[in-house]
């Protein structure tokens, strides 16, 4: 529920124009704080009470929280919107594998090399899980003290620690206070005792309810005592309530602008799967469904990856079009007599022609033309894949050095720039390929054999 | 501020769609709130659906992970159909890509034998699936629809290039339309306003295509949030129609999925859960095991009987 800036100006002085604040109306400035384009303290006549109420009404619904430092830093919140296509999610969950303090050291070894070595590339970016989730079932406090040590010093992942009991849960924050660990799970019942605790060295708090009512008066408590980085774990019993409890928390931040339930939330397929696909997937319903973290008992090279893709894909602006960047791409190892395509810069084209010709196996040249995220044949009709454009690309490209052919194969879609490509780019002769990707299989093949006489 | 429970109620209601007649008949749709939203005011009187895929050609890019639970049925449609009945499908996907001018170009007669043939010896009811080109479709669906007239099977895709011959002969000869447009709601709600000038509107089922994973997801997902989202809320008639998501093929053509059968069986089952949580009422899945694991995924037996 963004704020406007009629309603922030019932709140300013409303002096003459005393400018202030630099705006040359009180009604111009309240404008410009509903954008975010300026704060509150810039006018010199709010009384602290005021401008604490500006301020509050500023704020995004849901609280940004940040877990851990550095390159595993996972930010959290600021989420505007119910579905994407209201505008864009902003935020990515974070992925987190879980660890327990009585596991086999072997095993624990196991998941921590997993989790640091798993990388994907996708897209031209790096997929990767951020978080280690580390749990106190030994009820041994030095075990589980020297565990989170020993992940806090062999790792720069973010951290998430778990535990009951709250001297133990504090003795471990305190050994890795820096990377800013989230503390779980704080209930009704141990929330008093902590939060002198949470004072000493504030971090992240995971709270954990039995319901979405047993979230508020611990949400309020916190904010009471000016703790404000919380993170809410509704305790959904089954993937039906899990649905449910997550999409009422963003309804009542986002919908009813309800501050007390305007946090991330976390949620736990480890704990209500049983085995490790269903985990996967459940955990793709999370990540589909509001969670701003989910925590995975284990996972392997080949159940990590469709999850990340996942969230990337949900995470993707609805608003601009994924692109690639502009260059010639190698498909396997291409060498002078290797065939030429080119295509658009829209990122799912390029990605099915990449698999389609990487799917012949025959080594080759992918040409990738910015049509500012346009497919191939939207992008000619907005003159963004002319043949004058294409050759042009085709120069800077510096493919030319390359190949010791001139042949470059088009998409059949446009066979109408083949003329104008040939003009503009003399001695290369033009080749329409086929009109979809699945037509590369058929194609290339033969294609190919006309390069190496 | 008291926190006041935001349960949501809504004004559309998604058409009930029957397929199949006597007693291998499936409803699909018929809901009035958003999917899975059973928190909300109103009704999912039908669970999302599943259906399996078979073809009718033995299957050449297929990895050998996918092709187990059919090894001995692969190279007969109707066996083939029949096992996928032993395996819980709620129906049977035929897609008829040996019709294809690019494959072997099957004739339309030929086509709907076939058809018939399975249509009298399995249980469950029956999608047909053209082979997407559509010119060759404007001449085997039709003859699908005549041979097995009153049959009352769902017929796509119907395309912007073919619905007028191809609606016809579904309207004709009492089955349901598949009407299928490429990832845009304006030309979705095009087509149906075209469409539904000669069909009636519970004669038609939304096909926006369904992009796998990785590959466009993204595009379907929101899509078929939005159509879901303008029928329920808004009570669009022409966006009041169940949804299906042909999603099996798109996600078995990736490489991902060929790599290694838990990556594949993820690439499917998570393609099949986002867009099941985005609307879709039928899903049409390749490997029975994915079936299975979505299902127990999303609450067992709570919402599936």
């Amino acid at each position: 529920m963004p704020v406007s800036g009629s309603e922030l100006v019932k709140l300013l002085p409303g002096r003459k124009p005393c400018k202030d604040c630099g705006f040359p109306t009180c009604f111009a400035f309240a404008m410009k704080l509903a954008t975010g384009g300026t704060t509150p303290d810039k006018c010199p006549y709010l009384s602290d009470e005021v401008k604490a109420k500006i301020e509050e009404m500023l704020a995004p619904a849901i609280k940004l929280v940040v877990i851990g430092t550095g390159e595993n830093k996972v930010e959290v919140g600021n989420e505007e919107v119910v579905y994407r296509h209201e505008k864009t999610y902003v935020h990515p969950p974070g992925i987190a594998i879980l660890v327990s303090d009585s596991e086999s050291e072997e095993k624990v070894n196991e998941k921590i090399k997993k989790v640091t070595e798993l990388k994907y590339s996708w897209v031209g970016l790096t997929l990767k899980a951020e978080m280690i989730a580390i749990k106190n079932d030994s009820k041994n406090k030095d075990r589980f003290v020297s565990l989170v040590k020993k992940i806090y010093e062999s790792t720069d992942k973010a951290l998430i620690l778990i535990s009951d009991d709250l001297d133990t849960l504090f003795s471990a924050r305190d050994i890795c206070f820096d990377r800013r660990p989230l503390l779980y799970g704080i209930t009704k019942e141990n929330i008093d005792s902590a939060i002198p605790k949470i004072k000493e060295r504030p971090t992240p708090i995971g709270l954990k309810g039995d319901s979405i009512e047993d979230l508020i008066p611990m949400t309020k408590k916190l904010k009471e005592n000016g703790i404000d980085d919380a993170i809410l774990d509704p305790g959904s019993k089954d993937v039906l309530e899990a649905i449910r409890d997550q999409t009422f928390i963003r309804r009542a931040a986002i919908k009813q602008g309800f501050r007390p339930l305007g946090y991330p939330t976390i949620a736990f397929p480890c704990f209500m799967a049983k085995d490790g696909i269903k985990e996967i997937l459940l955990a793709s319903v999370f990540v589909i469904k509001f969670a701003s973290i989910v925590v995975l008992s284990d996972f392997d090279q080949y159940t990590l990856l469709p999850l990340l893709v996942l969230r990337l894909n949900v995470y993707t602006d609805p608003r601009f079009p994924m692109a690639v960047e502009e260059k010639y791409y190698e498909i396997g190892e291409p060498d002078e007599y290797s065939p030429v395509l080119v295509t658009s810069n829209w990122a799912l084209t390029y990605f099915i022609v990449y698999s389609a010709i990487e799917a012949t196996k025959i080594p080759s040249f992918l040409c990738v033309k910015d049509t500012e995220g346009l497919g191939v044949l939207t992008g000619w009709a907005a003159g963004k894949f002319t043949g004058d454009s294409v050759a042009a690309m085709i120069r800077r490209s510096g493919i030319e050095a390359r190949i010791k052919h001139k042949k470059l194969v088009i998409p059949g879609r446009v066979a109408r720039i083949k003329g104008e490509l040939e003009d503009a780019l003399p001695g290369w002769e033009v080749i329409v390929g086929p009109r979809e990707a699945t037509g590369i299989g058929a194609f290339l093949p033969e294609f190919v054999k006309t390069l190496r006489k | 501020m008291e926190f006041k429970v935001p349960k949501e109620a809504y004004t559309g209601n998604v058409r009930e769609i029957v397929i199949g007649k006597g007693e291998k008949t499936l409803k699909i749709g018929g809901e009035n709130i958003l999917p899975l939203h059973f928190f909300d005011d109103g009704v999912q009187p039908n669970p999302p659906r599943f259906a399996l895929e078979v073809l009718d050609m033995v299957p050449q890019d297929w990895p050998d992970f996918l092709k187990e639970p059919y090894l001995d049925v692969i190279s007969d449609p109707i066996k083939w159909a029949k096992k996928c009945e032993e395996y819980g499908a709620d129906a049977i996907s035929l897609m008829l890509l040996s019709t294809d001018p690019a494959e072997k170009d099957t004739s339309p007669d030929e086509a709907a034998s076939l058809v018939k043939r399975m249509l009298s010896e399995v249980r469950k009811p029956l999608i047909v699936y053209g082979c997407g080109d559509e010119k060759k479709d404007s001449e085997v669906l039709p003859r699908v629809a005549e041979v097995c007239k009153g049959e009352n099977l769902l017929i796509g895709p119907v395309q912007k290039e073919n619905y007028e011959i191809v609606g016809k002969a579904i309207l004709e000869n009492g089955h349901v339309a598949i009407a299928q447009t490429p990832l845009d709601i304006n030309l979705l709600k095009e087509l149906n306003i075209k469409l539904c000038k000669f069909l009636p509107p519970e004669r038609v089922v939304i096909d926006p295509l369904s992009s796998a994973l990785g590959y466009g997801i993204e595009y379907s997902f929101s899509i078929m949030e939005r159509v879901k989202q303008i029928g329920i809320i808004t009570k669009d008639s022409m966006t009041m129609m169940p949804i299906i998501a042909n999603l099996g093929g798109e996600c078995w053509k990736t490489k991902q999925a060929k790599e290694e059968k838990n990556q594949g069986l993820l690439w499917e089952g998570i393609t099949a859960i986002a867009l099941l949580l985005a609307g879709a009422n039928l899903l049409v899945l390749r490997h029975p095991e994915t079936l299975k694991l979505v299902k127990e995924t999303l609450g067992g037996n709570k919402i599936w009987n």
